[in-house]
């Protein structure tokens, strides 16, 4: 190996290692993770929202072809939502636009992932994993907004 | 070009052109669904003109026919080709032939199912999406011959090696041999996925089948077939890229490292692709974030030795300063057309690597899972330099291997920048798009970029046109690729048969050090092995564990299980 070449070896070793890095801040610092296994929650087959303390909410989400049940979730600004997802038939995807939400819908599984809704506005979230004839209909909203007393969920089993 | 010929048997010479001009046919239906998708996105057109069916059975067969088949086949010509070009010894035409026979009629079963629409599953076929079982054995016949083809080289190998003890096995061998090396190993996950998982479920013998499993499985096979793909290319970059720019192999050396660290790094790093499942815990999905990162080294000595290469390449030709032997390089000149496939994917792969490395970082993976960025990122890969150094290579070999005077030079030159530019535009297009939240595997245009759908989103338009436009200049330029090359391939040839050599544009190293160490697989392939063992053992005991349940087999078209 001549000079250069440890040189570019040493570089590229160094450009790695420093992008590991930002993971790993990201990962223990800022607490940014991607979802993980989950076993101490019980398989659902129905969509369920509950509050669970001043500005939080547990949502169980079924996917199913072709839609998301709930497919409208109307919020107050500051929610902060325990999301688990999951298919009653085949994969789907879950992603929050403008959130860092993504999530698989897999039956046999649990999916989970914690967001925070801080701004007021609509957040579609889109199925992004092809499930069948009418995968590009299925679509869904979270609604933010300023004075809601009520959590509301349409298009769901309730 | 090259100095050293080889003399292949007719058989052998008229395997290697089946084996490139059949997949070129399928490539081209493949290709031709590409443009197709780009219209059905943009809402253009509502079902397919001339094959019929919908969006999703053309993704099928764009995905199937253009990433699995026609790479899979150049690889194994090109091995075919190269191996015993560089052992100077012949094929066993008949093991050979039986490979080239197993392939060609199970990727022609595959197609037929697909085009009827009894497959459309996409190329991924993740269940309980289930294909018709042709499907399935179709795969499995390709996968089988593609073994065959590659253990036949091995006897080859072991010979030579006898005959040549102390010497450095070829460059061009030693890459090819790690691709089908890095082949073996991920196809033996998918075998048992379609064997003892698929196979058995879509044809009724059993009921249900473990979705994240079965998954699971497919990225294990899923991102080494990526390495599969580049492989080759490297193997092209490599051995033929510097003597056709008009200088050597900076190093030796570097060439047989990467191809042993692709081969310990390629495949312990499948659950990336999974970073956004369920039921397999985050700390091991990081293991795999970590060796992925390991095989981003590879590359990145790649882009190295090959820039290095080529600089000497200039500076041969009396380029001056820093950055002048970029301007003295063989881009536009008709006889070299060879150079340009390479030089444009060479480019192109800028993009794509800096995209994958992206991909790969954990978190950041939240933005861009199957968004239209990943379609975005995995274009400027294996539709960039993997299919533009097939291409060039496929042309080269049918125009060796038949004897012929490669036909329309000033077309084939052409040919990979027109696709390059359509290539950038289209990417471009897919990836902002996936930023905005554009989910990939979408038929957009019957929802959201159709203005009538409650669904419509007005900002994705203008990134939705840019890959009409993109993937209309892409399907230009291979139009006029495939008529340099079945003008070609329906040309008169150079005269009788039996005199016609092979010749291969062979690289001579500049740095050529002894490389011990970098000589044998074994040792490469045990850490390979280990690592594999160590990284998938508790992905799979985690899936296992946390799925509950099976899944009865779906088909695309109704919410109803099909038994």
């Amino acid at each position: 190996m001549d000079n250069s070449e440890k040189l570019a070896l040493g570089l590229s070793g160094l450009l790695l290692v420093l992008f590991f890095g930002a993971i790993m801040y990201a990962a223990v610092a800022k607490d940014i993770d991607v979802p993980t296994c989950i076993t101490d929650m019980d398989p659902f087959v129905t969509d369920t929202l509950f509050q669970t303390g001043p500005d939080t909410y547990e949502l169980q989400m079924v996917a199913r072809m072709w839609a998301f049940q709930p497919s409208t979730v109307r919020l107050p600004v500051g929610s902060t939502v325990d999301l688990y997802v999951t298919s009653q038939d085949i994969i789907h995807g879950f992603k929050v636009e403008k959130h860092n939400v993504n999530l698989m819908a897999i039956p046999g599984a649990i999916n989970y992932m914690r967001v925070t809704f801080n701004e007021p506005g609509e957040y579609m979230y889109a199925c992004h994993e092809f499930c069948g004839a009418a995968h590009h209909t299925m679509a869904g909203r979270f609604i933010i907004e300023e004075d809601i007393d009520e959590p509301e969920m349409d298009g769901g089993s309730l | 070009m090259g100095d050293y010929t080889f003399r292949f048997s007719k058989s052998e010479k008229r395997l290697v052109a089946v084996l490139i001009i059949i997949p070129m046919v399928l490539l081209f239906i493949g290709v031709y669904g590409g443009l197709m998708q780009t219209l059905f996105r943009a809402g253009i057109i509502q079902s397919d003109p001339f094959v019929g069916g919908d969006y999703y059975k053309g993704l099928t067969f764009h995905g199937v026919l253009n990433a699995i088949v026609f790479t899979t086949f150049f690889a194994v010509a090109f091995g075919n080709a190269l191996i015993p070009y560089s052992l100077k010894k012949n094929l066993n035409v008949k093991v050979a032939w039986t490979s080239g026979i197993l392939m060609l009629v199970g990727s022609v079963m595959a197609a037929i199912v697909i085009l009827m629409g009894e497959a459309t599953v996409l190329y991924t076929f993740y269940p309980p999406l289930k294909a018709h079982p042709l499907f399935y054995i179709g795969l499995t016949l390709l996968v089988v011959g593609s073994w065959v083809a590659s253990a036949n080289w091995v006897p080859m190998y072991l010979q030579w090696r006898k005959e040549n003890e102390g010497k450095k096995t070829p460059l061009a061998v030693v890459g090819m041999f790690t691709t089908f090396i890095v082949w073996f190993i991920a196809t033996l996950a998918v075998a048992v996925e379609i064997l003892f998982m698929l196979l058995p479920w879509s044809l009724g013998w059993v009921d249900e089948i473990n979705v994240m499993l079965a998954r699971t499985l497919f990225w294990f096979f899923g991102h080494p077939l990526v390495y599969f793909w580049l492989l080759p290319a490297y193997v092209m970059y490599y051995v033929f890229m510097p003597k056709l720019a008009g200088g050597k192999l900076y190093s030796d050396m570097a060439g047989r490292l990467v191809f042993m660290m692709f081969i310990v790094f390629s495949v312990p790093v499948g659950t990336h692709h999974q970073y956004m499942d369920p039921a397999i815990s985050s700390q091991w999905k990081l293991l795999h974030g970590i060796f992925t990162f390991a095989v981003a080294l590879p590359s990145l000595i790649t882009a190295f030795t090959l820039a290095a290469s080529l600089e000497h390449a200039g500076k041969l030709k009396g380029a001056k300063g820093l950055f002048g032997w970029m301007w003295k390089l063989p881009y536009f000149k008709k006889e070299n057309w060879f150079f340009a496939y390479l030089i444009t994917g060479l480019i192109i792969f800028i993009f794509g690597g800096i995209g994958g490395i992206i991909n790969a970082s954990y978190q950041m993976n939240t933005v861009i899972h199957n968004t239209a960025w990943v379609p975005g990122h995995f274009h400027l890969t294996v539709a960039g330099p993997v299919m533009l150094a097939f291409l060039g290579g496929s042309l080269y070999l049918v125009g060796q291997f038949l004897n012929k005077t490669i036909r329309l030079k000033t077309w084939a030159m052409i040919a990979p920048y027109i696709y390059t530019i359509g290539l950038l535009i289209m990417s471009y297009g897919l990836k902002i798009g996936g930023l905005m939240g554009m989910p990939r595997r979408t038929n957009t245009g019957a929802s959201y970029a159709n203005p009538d759908s409650v669904l419509y989103q007005a900002d994705w338009m203008p990134y939705i046109d840019l890959t009409v436009i993109g993937g209309s200049i892409m399907f230009v330029g291979i139009v006029i690729y495939i008529i340099s090359f079945f003008t070609t391939v329906f040309s008169k040839s150079n005269g009788p048969e039996e005199d016609a050599v092979v010749t291969f544009p062979i690289s001579e190293p500049l740095h050529d050090e002894p490389s011990t160490w970098l000589r044998n697989f074994k040792p490469y392939i045990i850490i390979a092995i280990i690592l594999i063992v160590l990284s998938y053992t508790p992905v799979i005991y985690d899936v296992l564990q946390a799925t509950y349940g099976g899944s009865l087999p779906f088909s695309p078209d109704s919410p109803v299980p099909l038994r």
